[in-house]
């Protein structure tokens, strides 16, 4: 059971962003995925998740067997894909509580409804592990939240959608020492057998946290190393201009 | 019959998009002329100065311009020579749902109307085409001396006080189509509350036009005495024709000293209803006339529910929330007319325009130099769901004098895709986000709806919006 990309490649508009990139991430794993600023990261998250905006131009992406590539982003979702925003979006008006109702609504059985009582136990829970006042519950989704707040919320929403695989695209930017603290403990408590995580960052730091299996670095939309998390130590110590090379060395 | 149904959500797509088949047993037949309007007095039996007023009416509507120097040119499209104008089985309405005729009953059985009587309602009155087939109030209600019946019964029964106010807060002349009312107005409500008599719940008035071709022309007239206070509801539906159907209505409102009228409307009219209503109110001394709008389906509506605030402290509101789906044009707004000392009136439009919809807000706002202390706020805030959609704001303000105040803002925002794909993120369809995006622009207005509407009004944008996705 695993979340793998085979050699996909896509574009946005003309540009070409993934240039055959291929990655395997099997369930109970934390992966990391480095990179330089434009490399093709967070196109990878949105690409994953069936953003409109992008065309995939070949290769595929398959969640434990099945490929995504046809399927809707809601569909994704419902599959078990999580993506936890770089920029959360604000939906005026929509509660915290409201939202995250539809989303779980959407999981259950056809004709089943939602148990608010117990809904809302587990919701609150969820809050107090990550130290989300309870009042949040009632106010827009991300309205007006600062940014340690969008971050924390994007993983309270994967707390309750408890999906098999997530894509934490930067969550780490934005965030004091406190609030990263919180986050990766929430995304701690979350790892186990049943789950696969790739977690894109710019920095080492959030690995001191959250201790990936296995670290890929990114160059130009492909990967172009893989190893252990010595190798995030490396790349915070020496930079990627030392990866750039060895890959042009080795081409 | 004909019902359009949607079987993803398993829910009829329009609620109202039914008719049955009904024998009229006075039918004033198709086009309008001085014949018609005699034809109208003589079934309803109208006293001399009705008979008189209506004539009168009908050459100012016939003098009076489209108008289309301001307004849509969609107007142009109505032909009156072939609409019929009075279609009825009788004057009287009943008093027992079981008395009144078959089709009209199921009709309003379909509607939930008999229902939500039980469930909430003081008193309900149930209008078929031209007149009311139904007219009740419950029995605690009219011990208080509440008065609630069909227009013509109010005329009927209490002509004085009738005659006092009628044509009084909006004239014959106001507009074509508050003159086309008065020429052959029929149905609608005739509301008296007496000195400090608080009706506890709700009045409610429905409207269903079911024959094709035809003009629905109710006439309200609700005089809230000394102290009291009222909550009036109006819905309306509409089979889906061909052909245009026209529903034109004048609506007055009069609150006495330190009384407090509340009307609510909620309007699900199908696309083929031109909706040309003319709404005021007169609010006296510390009196307050609240107008909560709701305006979902029409082909074209235009209506600016409006306040003359004419005692010192009286106060006017309006609360509106417009849906321009695919080819409508909701043209909607407030007027407030600050003609007293230290009168406040506050303005809340909220529209929504989808595909090819386009909402109008229209607001003026009137404070005349001489008088003091007198405030309004006017927020009127537009979403456009896709980039064709179209949204124009006209506000016309005249406010002078010292001591006056006018708030004005206004905002235009868009449903982005980015906004879609992150509810998508979470597993909810395109069609749900949307509908999601929508009631939560309008969530803090619908919250000012009575409990029984909202939940409806919620439902209707759901639908609306589970049709624009495709």
């Amino acid at each position: 059971m695993s979340l793998t990309i085979q050699n996909l490649s896509a574009t946005i508009g003309e540009t070409e962003i993934l240039k055959g990139l291929s990655l395997e991430i099997p369930k109970g794993e934390v992966h990391a995925l480095m990179g330089k600023n434009g490399s093709g990261k967070s196109t990878l998250a949105k690409v994953m998740a069936g953003h409109p905006a992008y065309t995939v131009t070949g290769g595929d992406i398959q969640l434990d067997g099945e490929s995504l590539l046809e399927i809707e982003p809601d569909m994704r979702s419902r599959m078990g894909l999580f993506l936890a925003f770089q920029y959360p979006m604000e939906i005026p008006g929509v509660t915290i509580a409201n939202f995250l109702r539809a989303a779980v609504q959407v999981r259950l059985a056809e004709g089943e409804e939602l148990e608010a009582v117990a809904y809302y136990k587990n919701l609150y829970s969820k809050m107090d592990a990550l130290k989300i006042d309870r009042a949040f519950t009632a106010r827009s989704v991300n309205e007006g939240f600062s940014g340690g707040e969008k971050k924390r919320c994007e993983i309270l929403q994967m707390a309750m959608l408890e999906p098999s695989y997530a894509v934490l695209d930067e969550t780490d930017s934005g965030l004091d020492i406190d609030a990263l603290k919180i986050v990766s403990d929430g995304v701690n408590a979350l790892r186990g057998p049943e789950r696969g995580f790739l977690v894109i960052t710019h920095y080492q730091r959030l690995l001191d946290y959250i201790v990936p299996d296995v670290v890929h670095v990114m160059v130009d939309g492909r990967i172009v190393m893989s190893g252990d998390k010595d190798l995030a130590l490396k790349l915070e110590a020496e930079g990627y201009d030392w990866v750039e090379k060895e890959t042009a060395a080795a081409a | 019959m004909k019902t359009e149904s949607q079987p993803e959500i398993g829910i009829d797509r329009s609620v109202g998009d039914f008719r049955y088949d009904v024998n009229y047993e006075f039918d004033a037949g198709i086009g309008l002329s001085e014949k018609t309007i005699e034809y109208i007095s003589n079934v309803k039996d109208d006293p001399d100065w009705v008979r008189r007023f209506r004539l009168d009416a009908y050459r100012k509507f016939l003098d009076m311009p489209m108008p289309t120097h301001w307004a849509s040119d969609d107007l142009e499209n109505i032909v009156f020579d072939n609409i019929r104008y009075y279609l009825s089985q009788g004057t009287e309405a009943k008093r027992s749902w079981d008395d009144v005729p078959e089709e009209m009953k199921l009709t309003f059985e379909r509607l939930g109307i008999p229902e939500q009587e039980r469930k909430f309602l003081a008193g309900v009155e149930a209008q078929f085409d031209s007149e009311a087939a139904y007219s009740n109030i419950k029995a605690a209600v009219g011990e208080q001396g509440v008065i609630f019946v069909g227009s013509a019964e109010g005329l009927k029964t209490h002509p004085e006080l009738f005659r006092k106010w009628f044509g009084k807060v909006i004239p014959t002349g106001d507009n074509k189509f508050s003159a086309l009312n008065s020429a052959v107005f029929s149905g609608g409500s005739f509301i008296y509350v007496p000195p400090g008599v608080k009706v506890t719940h709700p009045l409610q008035a429905y409207f269903r036009i079911n024959a094709e071709n035809f003009g629905q022309f109710e006439r309200t007239l609700i005089i809230a005495d000394e102290g009291s206070e009222v909550m009036y509801m109006e819905g309306c539906t509409a089979p889906k024709f061909e052909t245009a159907t026209l529903h034109s209505a004048v609506v007055e409102l009069v609150a006495l000293k330190g009384a407090k009228i509340q009307y609510v409307t909620v309007q699900n009219w199908s696309a083929n209803v031109f909706n040309l209503v003319t709404k005021r109110g007169l609010a006296h001394e510390e009196a307050e006339i609240k107008w909560i709008d709701c305006n979902i389906g029409s082909r074209l509506t235009m209506k600016y529910p409006g306040v003359i605030m004419k005692g010192r402290k009286a106060r006017g509101e309006v609360i509106s929330i417009a849906l321009a789906s695919d080819g409508q044009h909701q043209d909607t707004g407030a007027k407030m007319v600050h003609a007293a000392d230290e009168t406040t009136s506050n303005i809340v439009s909220k529209s929504i325009s989808v595909g090819t919809g386009r909402s109008t807000y229209r607001g003026l706002v009137h404070m005349p130099k001489h008088l003091k202390g007198c405030k309004n706020n006017t927020e009127c805030d537009a979403l456009l769901i896709n980039s064709h959609s179209r949204t124009d704001t006209y506000p016309a303000i005249s406010v002078r004098g010292q001591g006056n105040a006018c708030q004005h803002e206004a905002s235009v925002s868009q449903i982005s895709e980015e906004q879609i794909f992150y509810m998508q993120q979470r597993g909810i369809s395109k069609a749900a986000a949307m509908s999601l995006s929508v009631n939560g622009f309008v969530n803090d207005l619908v919250q000012q709806f009575p409990m029984e509407y909202s939940v409806e009004l919620k439902r209707l944008i759901e639908l609306e919006m589970e049709g624009s996705v495709g």
